[in-house]
């Protein structure tokens, strides 16, 4: 009988709701929203956040509002990794592209919840996953085509062999698309790193969420530190410093403000980079995926090749 | 300064003070923390430039290389007006000779390796010859490595005979014993190894040959530092000291700097006393100094190549 009643009273004081009341109290572990540098995921030097809200005005994370100091050091992290990524054999770059698309593929739902917290209605935000995924794989399958494509022998009066081939520009510094906040950024990633350049993007400003755990995503997909840099922060503080540093050869900026576009022209001309604007771009269509971005931070380098003329001697090819 | 005590009796080796490893990371991490902006960074870089030891010491060196590295220690960065020279040139003594000539007239020290550079292990006369060998074709400083193996074994006469003689064969020459603190093992052992150096005639401590990892480290720079204020307060003798290996970012030159200024004060600040053993340093404080001047982060490839 005693038995029987203190077994009585324990399960009393677990019928008293605390144990309910506990499991509806918990609070959800937020994740911190941090930049991507050189393969790792620190904090701005700056130590300063802003509060990325939806539309209604929602809170939903607090995010890096990233310094210059964090865009010089993810440029040494870009420089540092040219080498070794520009050096891969392109068929390499490819499979590393693809198993990005792998990755992205198996955190879908992840991704739709992020756009759809973004103000986005998940009928969208699953077509826009969807269509980064398969712009990944577009990609990927273009990295060790499209020097073939945009290669050439030159025909030469001389007794040359003279060909063009298309060879990675180096570092190339994106300010991302504010609006499409992943199929956007990995639009203008992808044919960058495709070509075998480095990069540096900053996210969108007001829906930087994407932006970050995409991070994650390269991160979980052999693709080696520092070939693609995150930041998160203003468009405005940091577009300047985006374009004049003289260890970026290439920026790419993606909408219409033509007072920043100005700024980006003159600044430019300090060490010549290239300046590609993709202000009227729909990433939704076919338009936003073409062999011709991936030529945009390409150059062209042409050898000459002395040979013996043999066509002078009569013996022909 | 304390008048120099003509006699001094030399300590027993085996004696020196042991060192607290923790306590040694924990202060030297310390100085890091200064904030240093502006016009005392640029003048503190360039107090770091005139303080560099430009060094190759490649199996590769030729006298082409050598001239060329006189050339950038005379003419830094000539873009930009008012730069200090470097403090010397450092090299194989095959190529005093060659640097001695290209440096003619500049005010630049020539410092020669020698004594079997970088591992040391040779006769005694082969190092002396070594040495002479260096200072006969016109080094002003020589470098000379200390016999580890030796040290390790406990023969702390030995080594000190040997650097003893070493500074005997330098003549006017200044010499710097490098410890090659990588191979030394403890904190204990480079404390240990310092007192020898300095108590048997060395005019510089350093960390490093470059050739072994790790090479100069802010802990073990601070522990050589305090080796030295501890000899100077005994015997009123100054010693100088140069890290060498692994610091080539100006941000890191700088630490060193507030370390030395705050261990062993400003007689130190300057390249009679302290020095950098260094080669893509001198690039790097180059492309600050630009930054500093036009507010634009610099590219390496618009600098001279080492």
């Amino acid at each position: 009988m005693e038995k029987r009643a203190i077994k009585k009273s324990s399960l009393s004081i677990s019928e008293n709701g605390i144990e309910e009341k506990k499991s509806t109290r918990r609070l959800e572990v937020l994740k911190t929203y941090k930049i991507y540098i050189g393969g790792q995921f620190p904090r701005t030097e700056s130590g300063r956040y802003y509060v990325a809200k939806n539309a209604d005005g929602k809170q939903l994370a607090n995010v890096c509002l990233s310094s210059r100091k964090d865009f010089r050091d993810a440029v040494v992290a870009a420089r540092g990794a040219f080498g070794g990524w520009s050096g891969r054999a392109a068929f390499n770059r490819g499979q590393i592209l693809y198993r990005m698309a792998e990755m992205l593929e198996g955190r879908k739902a992840q991704f739709i919840e992020e756009l759809t917290q973004q103000d986005s209605t998940k009928g969208k935000a699953e077509k826009e996953v969807n269509l980064a995924i398969d712009r990944l794989i577009y990609y990927a399958g273009w990295c060790d085509k499209f020097q073939q494509v945009f290669s050439a022998v030159n025909p030469v009066a001389t007794s040359h062999f003279n060909f063009s081939v298309p060879e990675p520009t180096g570092v190339v510094s994106i300010i991302a698309p504010q609006n499409d906040s992943l199929l956007g950024l990995v639009s203008v990633i992808a044919p960058v790193i495709a070509g075998g350049n480095t990069c540096v993007l900053l996210a969108s400003e007001s829906k930087p969420l994407c932006a970050v755990t995409f991070a994650e995503v390269i991160n979980s997909s052999d693709m080696p530190g520092g070939v693609v840099n995150i930041l998160t922060g203003k468009v405005s503080e940091l577009a300047p410093w985006f374009v004049d540093h003289m260890d970026v050869n290439a920026t790419i900026y993606c909408e219409n403000d033509s007072s920043v576009q100005k700024m980006m022209q003159e600044k430019s001309a300090l060490n010549v980079k290239r300046i590609i604007f993709y202000n009227s771009v729909k990433w939704d269509t076919e338009k936003g995926q073409s062999p011709y971005f991936i030529m945009d931070t390409q150059e062209i380098k042409t050898t000459w090749h002395p040979i013996e003329n043999i066509a002078g001697s009569g013996a022909g090819y | 300064m304390p008048k120099v005590k003509s006699l001094f009796s030399i300590p027993d080796f085996t004696l020196s003070p042991r060192v607290d490893q923790v306590g040694v990371e924990e202060r030297a991490s310390r100085f890091t923390k200064r904030s240093i902006k502006k016009e005392s960074k640029v003048s503190g870089l360039k107090l770091v430039l005139n303080m560099i030891d430009l060094t190759t010491l490649e199996g590769k060196d030729t006298e082409g290389k050598v001239k060329q590295l006189c050339y950038k220690a005379m003419h830094l960065h000539d873009t930009l007006p008012g730069l200090p020279t470097v403090a010397a040139v450092c090299v194989y003594p095959t190529m005093v000779k060659t640097a001695k000539k290209a440096l003619e007239g500049s005010g630049i020290k020539v410092a020669s390796v020698a004594t079997a550079f970088p591992s040391g292990q040779a006769p005694r006369e082969v190092k002396i010859r070594d040495t002479k060998y260096a200072v006969v074709n016109g080094a002003d400083e020589v470098d000379m490595v200390i016999s580890r193996g030796k040290f390790h074994a406990g023969d702390y006469n030995y080594v000190f005979d040997e650097i003893a003689a070493i500074k005997e064969a330098c003549g006017e020459a200044r010499l710097k014993v490098i410890l090659e603190t990588g191979e030394l093992g403890t904190f204990d052992k480079v404390r240990r190894a310092s007192d020898i150096a300095m108590y048997a005639g060395a005019d510089f401590i350093k960390t490093s040959t470059g050739k072994i990892q790790p090479a100069a480290t802010m802990p073990v720079t601070l522990v050589m530092l305090e080796a030295i204020r501890e000899y100077y307060y005994k015997t009123g003798r100054m010693v100088g000291m140069k890290p060498a290996g692994g610091i080539s970012k100006s941000k890191l030159a700088l630490h060193y700097l507030v370390m030395v200024k705050e261990v062993l004060g400003d007689d130190w600040l300057n390249n009679e006393w302290f020095r950098f053993g260094a080669s893509s340093l001198a690039n790097d404080v180059l492309m600050q100094l630009v930054k500093e001047k036009t507010g634009i982060y610099q590219a390496a490839n618009y600098f001279s190549v080492d």
